[in-house]
């Protein structure tokens, strides 16, 4: 018996709920417009079969979506009562319940992330985010901001690939909640789930302009940043990009708040409870194939439990599952484009040459897509590369430390500053170590945690901001 | 009684040499430099030190190194130590009158009014220290069996660069609601009016806030503010002073994503500030944990 493996039979969720376009226009003034002449093809990363073909905004549509949100702004949504703003956000909310299973789909199947993260986490966090805001619509006066708190006007947001439905409602909610109106380009390879979005802001009948999603790459990217018609920019992606927008922004009168990059370290103490230890190390890093701002990609372990917890460790990698995103047993999903696993592939390059070991469980990668195993370093030191930058993939790397002053010194030890995890049984070692960590959020015995009351947001490099819960209005408010 | 052997009418006056207020020290520029300051009237005071690039950067290790144990002070010890500064500069008052009729061109009854003022302000930010965590944070109901609670925490070494036409209650004003929450700051003075503001790091020196939490620079905005913009090291840039080199010190703040303040185009230094100049140089930390047995 010993030799018989427990074996998953398939259980994909069906795609049969999703219905696609060949072709995308933008969404401009509350209609789409015809597919422009230049097009681009976005395609399943777990199978490289094309899904859709989107269009490409370039500076004249982009001003006129600017142009529509000016108009919906000044006539439309800035004027009408609150509360009734309000209500089109709890309208949009509760369609995205109703549509969940088909959004789940969708972006599994644009992102490449398992049905069950964004059956479980994107799409419902993304409703609740609507909810959230919508009630704030009518209670601007009560948020400390002052007692009529004014809008700014038209947002300018520009969201990554790793989250697609969830970053835009990141962006959309509070915009729209304070009385923004926006225009928003979700990601070259991830464009699907914001065209669905547009469809079902025209569900929710509301007025057009309010929101105007187009699609392209960089450039389509750069144009609305640099458009002067727009008094916010919001961005989420890397953080070589998020300064090239400070320096577009700077000098003018724009509002501007970033998410970017992220290294984080994950400090597991030897008295941890090790079990969920293990578990919150795994979800730090491997949840959705490590494209993840704030992953938990340094692990620090107290040096007299180290041995200890790799070897718990590997014990629970060998056993993620890997393949199908679709597949509701999936634990990894496919990397997100060609374009990030060569830059996975050649920082875990890196990270071989400098001296680091790698690990990865014997696991046979599907044929087609992109893929890339979930892989452990060991012998890691602060001057590594791979423990520096961030690589955005499945990577993690393991360091050491003998005392709490060296486990946060190390944490501390890089430009970044967004996420931070502790691991210990011992309260006020917890609270201790969470004090001098200097990272937007610290989780403390569980990681990758988000809700909508919860603001999210990074110190030094990871950017300047905070999106959730009542601090997340400051983005979008004129104070 | 004993007879004093100069006449008070005869006898020559001491002096003051202005210099930088630099980790708790008062040095010269580096550079040995210096540059005559002269009255709103045109009259010569004194002279003030040059301050050089060099003397930037140590401005910034010295705050940097003063950050975190100011940090970690409790947020009362801070307002009582913001609070003495106010004792302090109570007790200069003829001294930052006078300074400030000469540089401002007022009259005492005005110059009265704003001394009285930058006294107060001190006073009113000894009050903030610990009342911002509480009216800024909070415990956050997630839907889930967490704790959740977020917190505001200062961001780190602050670039300041002082209004250049209020060069004591402004000055005041930039520099007391970023130390308040526990950041440290390198300060560029008024440039055409820099004594009060040495006569402010006096009145600092002596009022138990530990070396480097405050430094002040006297020399030319052209040559300081941009090593302090783009240095890695400062994690946030107040551009009050910034005059029309605000953008150029934005673009360049870009590089490190350090935080900016940018200028108002007219701000009333009288005016109750609220938290407009605290809020800016803080962070917010969320911490997480689970709830159970």
């Amino acid at each position: 018996m010993a030799d018989t493996t427990f074996a998953y039979a398939p259980a994909p969720e069906s795609r049969a709920v999703v219905s696609l376009r060949p072709a995308y226009g933008l969404f401009i003034d509350g209609a789409f417009t015809p597919p422009t002449e230049r097009l681009i093809t976005t395609v399943n990363p777990a199978d490289e079969e094309s899904l859709a073909e989107v269009s490409v905004a370039d500076e004249g549509d982009v001003d006129r979506a600017v142009t529509a949100a000016r108009r919906a702004f000044e006539q439309v949504w800035s004027p009408m009562p609150p509360a009734e703003r309000g209500k089109y956000l709890f309208r949009i909310s509760r369609i995205i319940q109703e549509r969940a299973r088909e959004l789940a789909v969708l972006e599994s199947l644009d992102n490449g992330k398992p049905i069950k993260e964004s059956r479980d986490v994107d799409i419902p966090l993304a409703a609740a985010h609507f909810f959230y805001y919508a009630g704030w619509a009518d209670k601007l006066a009560h948020a400390g901001f002052g007692a009529a708190p004014r809008p700014l006007g038209v947002a300018a947001q520009v969201i990554p690939w790793n989250f697609p439905l969830l970053m835009l409602a990141w962006k959309i909610a509070p915009a729209l909640a304070t009385g923004n109106t926006v225009v928003l380009k979700p990601a070259e390879t991830t464009p699907l789930t914001a065209l669905l979005f547009a469809e079902i802001c025209q569900q929710a009948e509301l007025p057009p302009g309010v929101v105007n999603i187009v699609t392209g790459a960089a450039d389509t990217g750069r144009a609305l940043i640099a458009h002067p018609g727009t008094d916010k920019v919001a961005f989420t992606g890397s953080t070589e990009v998020g300064r090239e927008i400070a320096r577009t922004v700077a000098g003018t009168r724009k509002k501007l708040t970033l998410e970017l990059g992220g290294k984080g370290a994950n400090i597991v103490y030897d008295d941890a409870p090790l079990d969920q230890a293990v578990e919150g190390i795994v979800n730090g890093i491997f949840f959705n194939q490590g494209h993840v701002c704030c992953a938990g990609s340094r692990l620090l372990v107290q040096e007299s439990i180290a041995e200890e917890v790799l070897h718990r460790l590997k014990e629970r990698v060998s056993r993620l599952r890997l393949g199908d995103p679709l597949d509701k047993n999936t634990d990894i999903g496919a990397i997100n484009s060609a374009e990030q696993l060569a830059r996975i592939r050649a920082l875990a390059q890196t990270g071989r040459d400098e001296g680091s070991q790698d690990w990865a469980p014997d696991c046979e990668l599907p044929a087609h897509g992109y893929w890339f195993a979930p892989t452990i370093f060991t012998g890691v030191t602060q001057a590594h590369r791979i423990a520096r930058e961030e690589i955005f993939g499945p990577v993690l790397s393991v360091l050491t430390f003998r005392t709490p002053d060296e486990a946060v010194e190390k944490a501390n030890n890089t430009p970044y500053g967004l996420s931070a995890g502790v691991w210990t049984e011992k309260g006020s070692r917890m609270l201790w170590t969470a004090g001098r960590l200097r990272a937007g959020v610290v989780w403390s015995n569980t990681f990758n945690k988000f809700d909508p009351t919860s603001p999210f947001g990074g110190y030094r490099e990871s950017g300047y901001g905070r999106e959730g819960g009542r601090h997340g209005l400051e983005a979008y408010l004129d104070v | 009684m004993s007879e004093f052997p100069v006449p008070a009418a005869a006898r020559l006056p001491v002096r003051k040499t202005y210099k930088l207020y630099l980790g708790g020290g008062f040095p010269r520029s580096e550079s040995g430099r210096s540059y005559p300051v002269t009255s709103a009237e045109g009259e010569p005071l004194a002279h003030a030190a040059l301050a050089s690039r060099k003397d930037a950067r140590d401005a910034v290790v010295a705050a940097r190194r003063a950050f975190a144990p100011w940090a970690a002070r409790t947020a009362y010890n801070r307002g009582q130590i913001l609070y003495r500064v106010a004792e302090m500069m109570e007790g200069r008052r003829a001294q930052f009158v006078q300074e400030t009729i000469d540089a401002e061109g007022l009259d005492t009854a005005r110059a009265e009014e704003v001394v009285s003022a930058a006294v107060d302000r001190w006073v009113y930010y000894a009050g903030w220290t610990d009342k911002v965590t509480q009216v800024l944070g909070g415990t956050n109901p997630v839907s889930g069996p967490y704790d959740n609670r977020s917190v505001p925490e200062p961001t780190g070494v602050v670039a300041v660069l002082a209004p250049p036409k209020s060069p004591l209650l402004g000055l005041v004003s930039v520099i007391a609601p970023v130390i308040a929450t526990g950041n440290t700051a390198v300060v560029v003075a008024s440039e055409p009016h820099p004594l009060p503001a040495v006569t402010l790091a006096e009145a600092l020196a002596t009022s138990d806030l530990p070396g480097g939490v405050v430094n002040i620079l006297t020399g030319r905005l052209a040559e300081l503010a941009p090593p302090l913009a783009s240095h890695a090291d400062v994690n946030a840039l107040d551009l009050a002073g910034a005059g029309e080199r605000a953008a150029e010190l934005e673009e360049a703040a870009a590089t490190t994503l350090t935080r900016v303040l940018r200028p108002r185009p007219s701000t009333d230094w009288a005016a109750a500030p609220g938290l407009s100049r605290i809020t800016p140089f803080l962070e917010t930390k969320t911490v997480w944990h689970p709830v159970g047995i």
